[in-house]
Order: C-alpha cells, then sequence, then structure tokens
C-alpha cells in the first residue's frame, strides 16, 4: 500500500515537466469520443496504407468470370474470390473500395496540408501586421468566404482544361485556404493585444521574435482543431466532385465519390454499389470530426461542459 | 547629483474621430534619481498606468497623442526611433506588470522567456544564457530554479509567477525598473514577500524604481518620495514620512484616513471620499478634486489652482489641510 504522501508525490512528479500539449493529450486519451474517431482514422490510415496488400486484385482489372455473371438486371453480389461480388464493369468491387482509401487520404490531406500553410502565411501576415495588409488579405477573403466551399470548389474545377487528381487537390485547398486565414487572424488580433505580448515588448524583443514565439505559437490552436474539422470536408468536397465527374476520370484509379457516381445508375439494380462507398466516406468524415471535436475540447477546458 | 528619469509636462491625450480628446495625463512632471524609489499613487483612471505605459512607449500606435519630454540620461526617449526604443527597452528600463500569470508567454517554458532577453540584449550564447538564467530564478528566491526552468507558467504559483516576471525583468540589471501595481492579483501574505524582495533587489543592484500603486500601505513601507496624482495631475508630492505625518493636499488627506488603522478605537467608521472620478471638473478653470472636496473654497472652481513648491514638497491646492481658513 502505498502512503498519501508517495502518492502526492508521484502526482507533482508527473505534473512537473508536463507541457501544455502533454496536457490536452492526456485530456485527450481520456474522452471515450476521441477514442473512437482516433482508432476509425487509425483503421483508415492504416488500410490506405497497406491497400495493395489488403486488395486481392488490381483495380482496374476486368474479370471475365464476373463479366459473364452481369445481366442489366442483376449484378452478382459474393462469390470465392470476390468478397463483395462485382462492380458493373465487372471488376472487383473489394478491391476498388480498398484502393480507394487511398486516393481519399492522399487528396484529403494534401488539400488540407496546403489550405493550412497558405491560410496560415495569409492569416499570420494580416494578423501581425494590420492595416492595408490586413484590409487587402481580408478583403480578399471574405470575397472567397462568400462563395459556398462546393460551389467555388466546383468552378475553381472546372477552370481546369482536363479534370485530375491535382486539380480536385488545388481546386479543395482554395476553398481551405481563407477558412484557416480568418480564424488565424482573429487569434493573432487576440493575441497583439496580450498582455504577455506587452510584457515581451517591454523588454525589447524584436517584433519578429515577437510574432514568431510569442504571438503564432498561441494563436495556432484553433487553427490545428480546424485542420482536423477540414480533413472531413475536405474528404467531403473532393468526393462531391469526383461525383460530379468533375475529379479523375482515369478508370483504372478508384474513387469513392466517382463510385458512388457510376453506381446511380445501377440504384436498383444492386444497391450496395451505393452503399459501401457512402458508408466509406461518412465513417472517415466521421472520424475526422470526432477526433477534432474532442481535440477542440482537450485544448481548450473552459469551453467543456 | 542628476536625475536618471526626468519627466516633464507629459501629456496623454487619447483621441477620436469625431469626439472629443479624452485627456488621461495632463501635464505630469517628476524626477527620478538613480537608485531611489518612486511611489506614483491615486485611485483607478488617474493615469498612473498610462503614465508607465508612456514612459515606456507602450502606448498603441494609434489613437493617441503623447506631448512633453521623457529624458532619461539626458535623452528624450519619445524622439527615439521605434528600434533605438526596442534596443533600450529591457536592458535600460524595463517593466513588470500586475497580472502575473498573463504576462508569462502560456506555451514556453519560463526559462525560455528568462534567456530571450539575456541572447536579446546581453548577446550571452545559450547554455551561458540558462546558467545565468537558473542564477537570476535564485536571486529572485525561486526554489529548485534548474528544474524550474523547465516549468511552464501555468505550473508555479501566483508568487514564483511574479517572481520570475521580476527576474526576467532584472535580468540586464536596467537603471530603471517601472513596477505597475505588481501586487495587486497576489495574496496578501505573498505581496509582503514581493515587495521585500523587489526592495532587496533594487538596493543590491543600484536600480531606480517607479511603484505605481493605489496601495498607501506599499507606498509606506516601500517609496522615498511620492506623487499622488490626481485626475492625470500631481497634486501633491513629498518625501515618504511627510507625506505620511502632514498630507497638504485634502485627497492625499482623505486616502489616508480611508485607511483602517490598528491603533484606533474598535467599530470606528472609515472615512470616505465622496463621490468618484466621474464627478470630476475639467482642470482647465477649476481644481478637478472640488466637487469631492470637503475644503472646497469658491475660489476652487474659478480656475487652475496654483502649484506652490516648496522644501522639496509640491503641493495643487488652494485650501490645504493644517492651514487655518
Amino acid at each position: 500500500m502505498t502512503s498519501l504522501l508517495t502518492r502526492r508525490r508521484t502526482r507533482i512528479d508527473e505534473l512537473g515537466g508536463r507541457s501544455l500539449t502533454a496536457d490536452a493529450l492526456a485530456r485527450l486519451r481520456r474522452n471515450p469520443v476521441a477514442i473512437v474517431g482516433a482508432v476509425i482514422i487509425g483503421l483508415f490510415v492504416l488500410i490506405s496504407i497497406f491497400a495493395p496488400l489488403i486488395a486481392p486484385h488490381d483495380a482496374a482489372a476486368v474479370f471475365p468470370e464476373l463479366q459473364r455473371t452481369l445481366r442489366p438486371d442483376s449484378i452478382p453480389g459474393s462469390m470465392p474470390g470476390f468478397p463483395l461480388g462485382s462492380d458493373q464493369n465487372g471488376r472487383d468491387f473489394f478491391s476498388r473500395l480498398i484502393l480507394a482509401s487511398r486516393q481519399t487520404l492522399i487528396v484529403g490531406v494534401l488539400a488540407t496540408l496546403i489550405g493550412l500553410v497558405f491560410g496560415v502565411l495569409i492569416g499570420a501576415l494580416a494578423g501581425a501586421f494590420g492595416g492595408w495588409v490586413d484590409t487587402v488579405l481580408m478583403r480578399v477573403t471574405d470575397v472567397l468566404l462568400s462563395i459556398p466551399s462546393l460551389l467555388l470548389a466546383i468552378s475553381i474545377a472546372a477552370l481546369a482544361a482536363r479534370p485530375s487528381q491535382t486539380t480536385v487537390i488545388i481546386a479543395v485547398a482554395l476553398v481551405n485556404v481563407p477558412i484557416f486565414a480568418r480564424l488565424l487572424r482573429g487569434a493573432m488580433l487576440a493575441q497583439r493585444d496580450s498582455d504577455h505580448v506587452l510584457a515581451a515588448t517591454s523588454l525589447g524583443v524584436k517584433r519578429n521574435a515577437i510574432v514568431v514565439r510569442h504571438m503564432l505559437p498561441n494563436a495556432l490552436g484553433p487553427v490545428i482543431v480546424q485542420a482536423t474539422l477540414t480533413l472531413a470536408t475536405s474528404i467531403l468536397d473532393a468526393a462531391a466532385l469526383s461525383f460530379l465527374g468533375l475529379g479523375d476520370g482515369d478508370p483504372a484509379r478508384a474513387e469513392w465519390g466517382l463510385m458512388l457516381a457510376n453506381a446511380q445508375s445501377y440504384l436498383d439494380v444492386r444497391p450496395a454499389l451505393a452503399f459501401y462507398p457512402a458508408v466509406a466516406i461518412i465513417l472517415v468524415a466521421l472520424g475526422f470530426t470526432l477526433l477534432g471535436e474532442a481535440m477542440r475540447e482537450a485544448i481548450d477546458p473552459k469551453g467543456r461542459r | 547629483m542628476s536625475a536618471l528619469l526626468e519627466v516633464e509636462d507629459l501629456k496623454v491625450a487619447f483621441t477620436r474621430r469625431g469626439e472629443p480628446d479624452s485627456v488621461a495625463v495632463d501635464g505630469v512632471g517628476f524626477d527620478v534619481e538613480p537608485g531611489e524609489i518612486v511611489g506614483l499613487v491615486g485611485e483607478s483612471g488617474c493615469g498612473k498606468s498610462v503614465t508607465s505605459l508612456a514612459i515606456m512607449r507602450l502606448l498603441p500606435e494609434r489613437g493617441n497623442r503623447v506631448t512633453g519630454s521623457i529624458r532619461m540620461d539626458g535623452a528624450d526617449l519619445l524622439a527615439l526611433s521605434d528600434k533605438e526604443m526596442r534596443e533600450r527597452r529591457g536592458k535600460d528600463l524595463s517593466m513588470i506588470f500586475q497580472d502575473p500569470l498573463s504576462s508569462l508567454n502560456p506555451v514556453i517554458p519560463v526559462g525560455l522567456q528568462v534567456t530571450e532577453v539575456l541572447t536579446r540584449h546581453r548577446g550571452l550564447r545559450k547554455d551561458a544564457a540558462r546558467r545565468e538564467a537558473a542564477d537570476l530564478l535564485d536571486r529572485v528566491g525561486i526554489p529548485d530554479p534548474r528544474r524550474r526552468l523547465d516549468s511552464y507558467p501555468h505550473q508555479l504559483s501566483g508568487g514564483m509567477r511574479q517572481r520570475a516576471l521580476i527576474a526576467i525583468a532584472l535580468a540586464c540589471t536596467p537603471r530603471l525598473l517601472i513596477a505597475d501595481e505588481p501586487t495587486t492579483a497576489l495574496d496578501v501574505t505573498i505581496q509582503a514577500q514581493i515587495l521585500d524582495l523587489l526592495k532587496q533587489l533594487v538596493a543590491e543592484t543600484g536600480t531606480a524604481l517607479v511603484m505605481i500603486t493605489h496601495d498607501l500601505g506599499v507606498v509606506a513601507g516601500l517609496c522615498d518620495r511620492v506623487n499622488v496624482l490626481y485626475g492625470g495631475r500631481i497634486v501633491e508630492r513629498a518625501e515618504r514620512h511627510e507625506l505620511f505625518r502632514t498630507p497638504r493636499h485634502p485627497y492625499t488627506h482623505g486616502l489616508l484616513g480611508s485607511i483602517p488603522r490598528l491603533d484606533g478605537p474598535p467599530g470606528e467608521e472609515l472615512a470616505a471620499i465622496r463621490g468618484s472620478v466621474n464627478d470630476n471638473l475639467p482642470w482647465t478653470d477649476a481644481c478637478a478634486f472640488a466637487p469631492r472636496c470637503p475644503r472646497a473654497l469658491d475660489a476652487c472652481t474659478a480656475g487652475t489652482p496654483p502649484v506652490e513648491e516648496r522644501d522639496g514638497r509640491l503641493l495643487r491646492c488652494l485650501n490645504p489641510v493644517g492651514v487655518m481658513s
């Protein structure tokens, strides 16, 4: 049995060098919502990394034995070697479903990262310097934010001569830029008026150091949370673009949004063709949203009920 | 001996388009000798914090007008470029603020915030700065300073945070330290410790201290000379003992009368100063304090009361306490 004293001391030691980040992580680990979100995302990431090993067949391969069974009024379900049966073109539905996770991960992560980098750059510039820099950057941001995000993504993607994965990433990233820029700018402004920035100024700390060391790290919290939530919307937007035919047209590449679009004509014949990609999109988006919300709570304990 | 800091006719007005200027500091002037502890006392809104921010040139860039002169070693701080002023802040003059928690950067360990100043102004290398930082924390009485260097502000107690801030402010042994109500956010027991520490440190380093407070108890234990501010002007200035023994201005008198005394009869009612700063008259054609003053004469609202300076004592009153009228 440990005495109260030693337990207290262990607790003090544990708290000793714990940073805010470690503190937030500890809170995150105790939150079941975060666990569920993290498990979903973890599985999704694992599946997409090992997709070629998990998927029994190539995404583009057309199998004669599947093709032979296709009828206008029936598409075969599960059969030996093909766990979820055939898609509308005689390809292995299961393999395509698994391999598509890669496209989703790549597009979602890249679109969010690119949006984050440019958004942070713009937001930090506007928030740190204010004045006309702020005015110009924020008016442009306002214009972009005033257009519904999907509409904006569609317009940008439609500008491309030939739709491809790259144009989808660029379109979704551009939609994300103003969201991050606006969020960071607000947080930077709040930091500019904070006591510790005034205190740092009173010590003669250089302006760049104040922005980089004293303002930015304190303003990034909400942006990191937003990034997790934006991953979800990026995945949804990318899927929507493919669904509308503005994505990668290459049939060799499997993509959930495109699979969903193609399954439309066969809804009455085999609803599973639409059901599985839809569930996959929803689950992944849900996973990122759950983790994002939990992170928001963990970083800002005041917001907890 | 020439003064370290000479503030002369300092005026700070906050401007707003379409509205008359609001004058926060209205011609304040005082000197600080090297190593001296000078108090700026007054109630909320009397301009004491604005004065200190003006000296540090920390007022917002826009929306205010600062006139007069603030000379340190003969150089007018108001005339320096932003860059020159940045070089001086933290090195020649520095400041500690009211709330020790919000004055520290929450995401950086305390040690880094100490070494930041050392590398900036004294050009120390990383490991040398770290050793020096540990020494500094030790000097301000933070136990186990080596370990505390890696602590984050939220892991320290209020008193320790203020000690850390003092260590940071004194890291480059500035010749002038401005303390803006450094004990207001602390427990009474800690307040006394922090004041003792400040007193001891400025005595050791020869740093002059401008102590801004509304607490006359703080002044009584610390300051060599005291300036009493009212409505943005100094209404009385005297050496500490003089001021407490014979307060001349009715406002000073009222402030001292409103402090509970241990040797007073039990159940004694405290004297209060009637009204609030909102009742002030403009200084331009009256004494701002007149509406609240128990000794006000008709003449007090007829024009600005003249400043009288005698025997190292400054007084701005037509009918001071201790004079038969």
